[in-house]
């Protein structure tokens, strides 16, 4: 990662214009060619640095289903657990944290009803409850990371 | 509920993943869609400015970007005190996420989460201790839980 990287990073994390060549408006404010910022993008992506690129789509906007649940896993069945957890789709993320509720995963559906039946499978296929925790309110979502 | 209709969820499919990073990207998701890309250009802007799609860009992997220590803070507060609790917290220029979320009693008391990311655990220490200080006695009690791997991460699939 260069500083041409780390522009890209700083100043792409929002704002990308919806127009028919939206790379070549973004390139021209940061003084790149078309080419060179797709082809920087493309190897960010495949290197892991970036890990999305394209719109953020809100969940509940969108009527769908989102929640954030904890699992005390026992160390001998972590690994074997986390295969099943995030063998589900609607598993957006899943995290090992460090606390007796030792895995923390989010879960995102297209119906709202559909998060009962997946928490509930998880907890049918592990044999481990699942502690949900649905946010009650929204205070803040959005922090840009400086590169 | 859902202000979105077939084209729009069409959409939402086509690019959960991202978008095709191709010179006309909008365009390669109207194909895929079967609609114009001036229709999808205009439902993306109008989503936009709805709020359902929160932004359009990158998400760097903060871990890639050397932000190893990242922290879900979590703060016991009182149901009457939330509110004035998460404007406070939400208001922290480092805080990436703020939700008031059910507590589990007696196990798990907390109900304010407040994500912090810092690359040396003494940043992130610094920013858990501002917290506390900015929170002062409306926190009867708090936990750090960094994550100490990822081990799933992709975006919203509907």
């Amino acid at each position: 990662m260069d500083d041409i990287d780390r522009r890209i990073i700083n100043a792409l994390q929002g704002g990308f214009p919806i127009v028919e060549r939206p790379f070549a408006a973004a390139a021209e404010a940061l003084g790149l060619a078309e080419a060179e910022l797709l082809a920087r993008i493309k190897a960010l992506r495949e290197a892991g640095t970036i890990s999305r690129f394209g719109p953020m789509w809100h969940a509940e906007k969108m009527g769908g289903g989102l929640t954030l649940t904890a699992m005390k896993v026992p160390a001998e069945r972590f690994d074997e657990v986390a295969d099943i957890v995030n063998s589900f789709p609607e598993v957006a993320h899943n995290y090992a944290r460090e606390h007796a509720l030792n895995m923390w995963f989010v879960v995102a559906t297209e119906r709202p009803e559909r998060i009962a039946e997946v928490l509930a499978e998880i907890e049918a296929r592990t044999g481990l409850p699942v502690h949900d925790m649905p946010k009650t309110e929204e205070f803040f979502v959005g922090l840009r990371f400086e590169a | 509920m859902s202000i979105l209709d077939d084209i729009d969820r069409a959409i939402v499919r086509a690019t959960q993943d991202g978008l095709p990073l191709v010179e006309r990207p909008y365009h390669a998701v109207a194909e895929v869609v079967g609609t114009a890309p001036e229709d999808v250009m205009a439902r993306m802007e109008r989503l936009l400015a709805a709020g359902v799609i929160r932004r359009i860009g990158l998400v760097p992997n903060h871990y890639a970007l050397g932000y190893r220590f990242n922290g879900m803070t979590v703060w016991d507060v009182a149901d009457t005190d939330i509110s004035e609790a998460g404007r406070l917290v939400g208001g922290l220029d480092f805080v990436s996420h703020c939700y008031h979320r059910p507590r589990h009693p007696p196990e798990w008391p907390y109900s304010l989460f407040a994500m912090i990311h810092a690359r040396e655990r003494d940043a992130a220490d610094a920013l858990v201790a501002e917290i506390a200080t900015v929170l002062g006695s409306l926190s009867r009690g708090h936990l750090v839980l960094f994550s100490s791997r990822i081990l799933k991460k992709t975006g919203l699939r509907v």
